[in-house]
């Protein structure tokens, strides 16, 4: 395992030497200590790497993420796995706003809360969060999977394409578009295969499926005709 | 975009560092905000019928012992003064508006920063690590403190920008974001007698705010009537004599964190300002909700 410590070195230095190991790998474990809520901690990482942060991660922790696992024990700033190809990255404590922005692939879990926007426009990952999230979360989410097993502030889904949003707890309020909708056996499944990977201990029954009702300007046919 | 920063202190035996507690958290959001810094602390409470006033000229050899002179005999008091830099604080048994009338009248070159019984404010135009600097700030104590580093959006890099705003006794405010509604409201508190020194829109919340409370609201309802009147993107920390509160616009674009110990409060734009505090590694640290009230007041510990 290589430990790199941010008390006496950048971020740059740690980030060069994770991306150095997509050319060649020699190194598959690493520890970073003293984050100290720096922004942009292994962002853009190439290769089945595994790497602990030791603390608290500040915007964009894991961001563009591809095949490593990276593990905030901590909790982590704004935008945590933004944008994340494949891989997963797992916050121990909280998340700020816009979790898994955008993110293409991969698993994120939130051990804790996440802010508002979580999920927001994301393109198929995964995102499981143990505790709550905030307002505007999955907001015009494209692809892939929302697990919430507390509960989901304002406007959750909001003009939401194709995620499945599984949420445990209340939802405040749903944004335009967003249904309540029937929990069928492949959804079951789905889910206990997801929560499952996660390593999250809930019953799958116990939760209730969102999704769009795909009654906005971009689902109706007729407006391709502006075009 | 800016930084602000926020310190309370519950264990009384910290008092006398909280500067020192403080320089690294303003440091730490420079990057946030480098072209002004400032603060407000709040400790070295002047008796009931006295006032306390930070007053400020450009001219660092001004001559604040004549200005002390003049007072002492319009208001027939002594007054104690000391100064720090371009700023000196005075205390007097006075009136604190007869005193700034005063001083407007006779001493309209001195810039009246705050007025109240406990609150200093002291800013400046330049870096962070300056500033602090500038005002010996690692040597100062008190009881809590805000403060901002400012990059300037709404209104230009001068003095008269930067943060801390106070409008009202012992009330200062700072503030992360842009208001959109600043100029109609400015208009209808100024028809209310509140009294504004800038065009910019963070003195309009702190003008907003001492009107509220000028009202008979506590400081929870006016944070309240502030979440229904201003229009925009904030995360505000209020200095109150008692204590300090936290908000946030229900949209909540601008970033806060909040860490919570046995011994204390504090507040920040981003966890790296809050990196330097004892005991951090087992604080409670969270993210304030959107519209969301948080205060913390002396007295309901």
């Amino acid at each position: 395992m290589k430990t790199i410590d941010l008390a006496t070195q950048t971020v740059r230095d740690l980030n060069q030497a994770l991306h150095d190991q997509a050319k060649e790998c020699t190194e598959t474990e690493w520890e970073v200590l003293n984050p100290k809520g720096q922004h942009n901690l292994a962002v853009g990482l190439d290769q089945k790497l595994k790497v602990d942060i030791k603390g608290h991660a500040g915007y964009y922790c894991g961001g563009m993420n591809k095949e490593a696992d990276i593990v905030v024990h901590g909790s982590a700033g704004q935008g945590v796995a933004e944008n994340m190809m494949s891989g997963s990255v797992r916050v121990k404590g909280n998340a700020s706003s816009s979790a898994g922005a955008t993110s293409i692939g991969g698993l994120l879990v939130i051990e804790g809360d996440a802010g508002s926007r979580c999920g927001i426009s994301m393109k198929g990952s995964d995102i499981v969060v143990t505790g709550n999230v905030g307002h505007m979360s999955c907001f015009m989410g494209q692809a892939g999977t929302l697990v919430v097993c507390g509960d989901a502030g304002d406007a959750l889904g909001d003009s939401l394409y194709e995620v499945h949003i599984y949420v445990k707890g209340e939802v405040k309020s749903l944004g335009a578009d967003c249904i309540a909708k029937e929990m069928r056996d492949e959804h079951i499944e789905e889910l206990s295969q997801l929560l499952k990977r996660a390593g999250v201990d809930e019953d799958p029954h116990a939760f209730k499926r969102y999704g769009s009702a795909r009654q906005l300007y971009n689902f109706k046919v007729d407006n391709a005709a502006a075009y | 975009m800016c930084g602000i920063v926020g310190l309370y202190l519950k264990n009384e035996s910290l008092e006398s560092q909280l500067g020192q507690l403080f320089v690294p958290m303003l440091i730490a959001m420079t990057e946030r905000g480098p072209d002004s810094a400032g603060f407000a602390i709040y400790g070295d409470e002047v008796a009931d019928d006295s006032v306390k006033l930070t007053l400020r000229h450009e001219d660092e050899n001004y001559d604040w012992a004549g200005l002390a002179k003049r007072l002492e005999t319009a208001f027939s008091t002594k007054v104690d003064w000391f100064q720090n830099s371009k700023v000196a604080v005075f205390k007097l048994i006075a009136d604190a508006d007869d005193a700034i009338a005063y001083l407007h009248e006779n001493a309209h070159d001195v810039q009246v920063m705050s007025a109240g019984k406990s609150i200093e404010i002291l800013k400046e135009v330049g870096l962070p690590e300056n500033i602090v600097e500038m005002f010996k700030l690692s040597q100062m104590k008190g009881s809590h403190i805000i403060g901002h580093t400012r990059m300037a959006t709404e209104s230009a890099v001068t003095m008269a920008g930067s943060h801390p705003f106070s409008t009202g006794m012992d009330l200062c405010l700072v503030h992360n974001g842009s208001l959109s509604n600043h100029n109609r409201l400015r208009a209808e508190l100024k028809r209310e007698g509140i009294h504004f020194d800038t065009e910019n829109d963070t003195e309009v919340a702190a003008g907003y705010m001492t009107y509220r409370l000028q009202q008979g609201d506590s400081l929870n309802q006016a944070l309240e009537h502030a979440l229904e009147e201003l229009d925009g993107f904030y995360t505000f920390t209020i200095g109150t004599k008692n204590g300090f509160a936290v908000l946030r616009d229900p949209i909540a674009c601008k970033p806060a964190v909040i860490a919570e110990t046995d011994d204390y409060v504090a507040m920040a734009s981003e966890y790296q300002a809050l990196t330097t505090l004892p005991g951090i590694e087992n604080a409670k640290v969270w993210e304030p909700e959107p519209a969301t009230i948080y205060v913390w007041e002396r007295g309901d510990k």
